[in-house]
């Protein structure tokens, strides 16, 4: 997997996350002329939409291509060996195109997954972070090259960084998937 | 904008599961198309959210290492029937698609 080709797509995704700044704008002046706040505009519900999405993609992680600066990027250095986080998947996956994969964190206040397929040419696969109602329970699919380590790290309120791996054997790579 | 995201919540008692599907090609970049013969770019869903009656319940950044049409299964307290369920994604080429359903009684 070459590096997702970057500088061009992240300016549509910028532009994007300013939802139509135009109109945010003539909000905002109209807003003010009417001496309403801010707040009462997100309270109304209209600053809110997609502000949160695609905010901060992390692509110094996501784009790195060893799995040392993968976790450096991803904050997720320094962790601890935990049996708290439960990884659910196959032993032998006979397509690496989707390999099912369930991880349930048993660590108090946890506050993000981050899912790392040690072998795959950009090793970072997804992170989670879960909000006050979540659990920090997730199931998906991964793309998995060949066979490797599948390695989770949870991160608890408290910012330390918890650990736990599970070995899954590929038969058919699904990096051309 | 894609196709539409297929979301279901299951309300079991205090736990409810929401599986969303997000219908997407997912490509890595390195594959190469059947007749061209050439690299089809990298094109990917980077950040979901899932929220509940407007509030942020998970929020997901992804790599091109999520299976095609990315399926979830994500978990939540304290829903009931009612509730408004919402499903956003936005991908490399700056594409988005928010659904939404309701959450239905069991």
């Amino acid at each position: 997997m070459a590096a997702p080709d970057t500088g061009r797509e992240g300016d549509a995704i910028v532009r994007e996350t300013m939802p139509d700044g135009d109109r945010l704008r003539r909000l905002l002046l109209k807003a003010a002329g009417a001496g309403i706040g801010v707040g009462a505009l997100l309270a109304a519900d209209l600053l809110k939409p997609t502000a949160v999405l695609a905010a901060d993609w992390n692509r110094a992680a996501f784009s790195a291509t060893s799995l040392s600066e993968a976790i450096r990027a991803a904050g997720a250095s320094g962790s601890i060996d935990s049996g708290s986080i439960v990884i659910k998947t196959v032993e032998i996956a006979e397509n690496g195109a989707q390999v099912p994969l369930e991880v349930t964190s048993n660590v108090p206040d946890s506050q993000s997954i981050s899912i790392f397929v040690e072998k795959n040419p950009m090793p970072l696969a997804a992170s989670l972070s879960f909000a006050k109602g979540a659990l920090a329970r997730v199931r998906l699919q991964l793309k998995m090259a060949e066979s490797s380590r599948i390695r989770v790290v949870v991160r608890a309120a408290d910012g330390k960084n918890y650990h736990a791996s599970r070995e899954v054997k590929v038969t058919l790579g699904g990096c051309g998937a | 904008m894609g196709e539409a995201i297929k979301i279901r919540a299951s309300v079991q008692g205090e736990l409810t599961e929401i599986r969303f599907l997000m219908p997407h090609p997912m490509e890595t970049g390195q594959r190469k198309g059947p007749e061209s013969g050439k690299l089809i770019p990298a094109h990917f869903i980077q950040s979901f959210s899932l929220t509940a009656n407007g509030a942020l319940l998970v929020g997901g950044q992804l790599n091109t290492s999520i299976s095609r049409n990315p399926l979830f299964s994500l978990y939540a307290r304290g829903l009931k029937p009612g509730d408004r369920i919402a499903v956003e994604w936005s991908d490399t080429k700056g594409d988005r698609r928010r659904d939404e359903v309701i959450v239905a009684v069991s």
